[in-house]
């Protein structure tokens, strides 16, 4: 179970960071520029930090006590492959969902 | 061209956000039900959703939450998720800039992937708008979107306790990052960048407080940039002669 007040700081806290990143530069900075080399490596934040959240996740998933699971494997696969291919979220999602379901359904 | 009123100008705006509705209802939906799995309460996940409005660093903030992570890591690693919303903000200043500061303050708000997308387009298609039909269009954008992503958030909250167990609900998020991840892998450096967040976050996964995942952010980072340099200054002679 998640504490509470762990809960509430990390809201509030997260709510004035990404409000702070949003108001940064029509704020407060105005029109100057970036340097190219911050704004180089600021347009990389996403791809670099979501998947080194989610690899762990999905080589040992939780639910099978960290074990490589087959189907989630395979879902991984599969809504990686939409998503690059179709450039669609939602499409991703649908596939990832239903290639999960009937693999457990079928190898589970 | 017709002449432009205030209002059709806002329900350009509208046109244009509604097509994100059929992506954020199920992401907005999948985070009230899996906040609720984590043991969130109905008024705590609609606050988290109000106050953050950016799913893919509410879902990183939850999942570490889970994972037992100092506070202090939660945070920084949802806020690197969201640096990207400054950029958004460093593009929307030229255009919106003049605005005054109580409309600063609300566009800041509803910066969203969405809103930044739409308005950077227009706004340079339409290089003759004022600052007030800017406006307009911008808060246009996000009339459709932002509602529901409250909404559908409350109605995951409240469904959420009553799905049934053996839907595997526990892959919900990483198949959700997984969903956001691929399509922004459109470049040679954005795919460097997400396989270096891989491995290094596999390979530093035994160090305590999810640090692993902080050196993956930044060795995901700076291969990126180091790669994207490369490919530019060997595209450069072609450049110039494009240009």
């Amino acid at each position: 179970m998640i504490d509470k007040t762990t809960l509430w700081t990390v809201i509030i806290l997260l709510g004035i960071g990404s409000f702070g990143l949003r108001f940064a530069f029509i704020g407060l900075i105005g029109d100057r520029t970036l340097p190219e080399w911050l704004l180089r490596h600021l347009r990389y934040t996403a791809v670099a930090i979501l998947p080194g959240l989610v690899a762990p996740l999905v080589i040992w998933p939780e639910a099978t006590g960290g074990v490589i699971d087959a189907p989630r494997l395979i879902a991984a696969v599969l809504t990686v492959i939409t998503g690059f291919v179709t450039r669609s979220v939602s499409a991703a999602i649908a596939v990832g969902a239903a290639s999960l379901l009937s693999a457990l359904y079928l190898l589970g | 061209m017709p002449t432009e009123t205030t209002k059709s100008i806002f329900w350009q705006g509208v046109r244009d956000g509604v097509p994100f509705i059929l992506v954020v209802v199920p992401f907005a939906l999948l985070f009230g039900v899996v906040a609720t799995e984590a043991g969130l309460q109905v008024y705590e996940t609609l606050t988290f959703s109000v106050l953050v409005v950016a799913g893919a660093a509410q879902f990183t903030a939850l999942q570490l939450l889970q994972e037992g992570a100092p506070t202090i890591i939660v945070v920084i690693s949802a806020l690197a998720v969201n640096l990207r919303l400054a950029m958004y903000s460093a593009a929307l200043t030229p255009h919106l800039g003049a605005a005054s500061l109580k409309q600063r303050g609300l566009v800041a708000y509803f910066t969203i992937d969405q809103s930044y997308a739409c308005s950077v387009h227009k706004f340079e298609e339409n290089p003759h708008w004022g600052l007030h039909q800017k406006l307009t269009y911008f808060f246009g954008t996000v009339t459709p979107v932002c509602p529901f992503w409250y909404g559908f958030t409350l109605i995951g909250a409240l469904v959420g306790s009553a799905i049934p167990d053996g839907l595997a609900l526990d892959f919900a998020v990483p198949v959700t990052f997984l969903a956001l991840i691929s399509p922004m892998l459109r470049t040679p450096a954005h795919r460097a960048a997400a396989m270096a967040s891989v491995l290094t976050s596999l390979i530093f996964a035994f160090l305590p407080y999810s640090l692993g995942l902080l050196l993956a952010g930044v060795a995901g980072m700076i291969t990126g940039a180091q790669v994207e340099l490369m490919h530019t200054r060997r595209a450069e002679p072609t450049l110039e002669a494009a240009e």
